[in-house]
């Protein structure tokens, strides 16, 4: 039940683009079309994931003993980076057509500030391991819902006159914002302290 | 002359949050009120100086092939720094800014600022470089946060300004006022932009 919980605080209420502000970056790079944007999802989904695991596993069996947390920082971004590092290289030997999908957007990702702050935030919320697990792919469907909406919505607004100013990244964020406060009718579906 | 000039260029011209775009997270994220943006801005940009700084002592140093992940440690490890600091002297401010005072690391606009400057010019231009775009996002954030305190809840920088008894339009200070602020502001200075080249 509270695995439950936390996937649907998650994805829907604390959505991690529209009510954390994590992801901005690739949410307005490559929001333009739906088909750019199931790829960096799916990236983002299966990288997100491996760096909590990695990171917890670290954070848990090596940081905490040697009583170094305060190198939080330093060792998670050297980790996701080669991960992200790792991950290509692998992906390119056993899998080409799930690299040549995946491929562009996996060097995009080391500086996407949702992976490092999921890492961050399972462990100040003291999650065990399979519940950060739990929490990071929800998270990360959660990106994938708002990104698919969104470019949804910007595929539309392509073809309507809009005003010069407003073309572009300003049009983008007050979409955003309009999408944000829809999403905002899902709160209290979970009365949940996080 | 050009060090003056390395300074003044983030304000406006060059301007990370309204112009470039970068570091979009914190601006979002933190600027429910004009002291929230200012203090987030300025840690930014205490990192930002220090790692120009050692960024371009250490450019010659460096391999090429490596440089991105060198510039990385150097970035995290003042942000280390700012991090511990804040947490022993304001732990008010830090338990609100939370999350994005570490998430400095992977904000573009410092390594944006080590790989196109710092790695390129001498210490001087780049610490004057990492203080005008590091001052520039900070007053980008001040002036964000102050509009959505004022619209929000009535007040800037704590001192109210509309009647006691009134109430702002809260949603200015949650997320979706966020977006909906920023993208208004953005398409001002694009307007204004506009305006100036039609009349060239």
């Amino acid at each position: 039940m509270e695995y439950v919980l936390v996937f649907i605080s998650a994805i829907l209420v604390n959505n991690i683009v529209l009510a954390q502000f994590l992801g901005i970056c690739p949410f307005l790079g490559v929001s333009n079309k739906i088909s750019t944007s199931v790829g960096m999802s799916a990236a983002l989904l299966f990288v997100m994931t491996l760096a909590t695991t990695v990171t917890w596993l670290l954070y848990t069996f090596v940081l905490v003993p040697m009583h170094i947390e305060f190198m939080q920082t330093v060792a998670y971004i050297l980790v996701i980076a080669a991960l992200v590092q790792m991950v290509e290289i692998v992906l390119k030997k056993v899998n080409q057509s799930l690299y040549q999908a995946l491929g562009v957007f996996l060097p995009l990702i080391t500086t996407n500030c949702a992976v490092l702050g999921i890492a961050i935030l399972v462990i100040q919320k003291n999650y065990g391991l399979l519940q950060s697990v739990t929490f990071t792919i929800a998270t990360a469907i959660g990106f994938f819902l708002a990104l698919i909406i969104f470019a949804g919505i910007r595929e539309r607004l392509e073809l309507y006159e809009t005003p010069k100013a407003m073309k572009g990244a300003p049009l983008a964020l007050v979409t955003a914002g309009l999408l944000s406060l829809a999403f905002m009718g899902f709160a209290g579906l979970v009365n949940a302290p996080w | 002359m050009s060090v003056l000039k390395e300074f003044t260029k983030g304000f406006i011209k060059e301007n990370p949050t309204f112009v470039l775009l970068l570091g979009m997270c914190p601006t979002l994220g933190t600027t429910t009120s004009a002291i929230n943006g200012m203090s987030m801005g300025l840690a930014a940009t205490v990192v930002l100086i220090c790692s120009n700084a050692v960024i371009s002592l250490l450019k010659n140093v460096i391999p090429d092939k490596v440089r991105i992940p060198a510039f990385i440690v150097v970035i995290a490890s003042f942000v280390t720094v700012v991090d511990l600091v804040m947490q022993a002297y304001l732990p008010d401010l830090y338990a609100t800014l939370g999350l994005f005072i570490p998430l400095i690391v992977v904000n573009c606009i410092i390594l944006g600022r080590a790989e196109a400057f710092a790695s390129k010019n001498g210490v001087l231009p780049s610490i004057a470089d990492g203080c005008g775009i590091g001052l520039g996002f900070t007053m980008s954030l001040t002036i964000l946060g102050a509009i959505r305190e004022i619209l929000g809840s009535g007040s800037i920088f704590n001192f109210k300004v509309i009647p006691e008894d009134a109430n702002g339009i809260l949603l200015f200070v949650m997320p979706p006022g966020a977006f909906l602020a920023l993208g208004l502001m953005i398409a001002l200075v694009n307007h204004i932009k506009n305006r100036k080249k039609a009349a060239a």
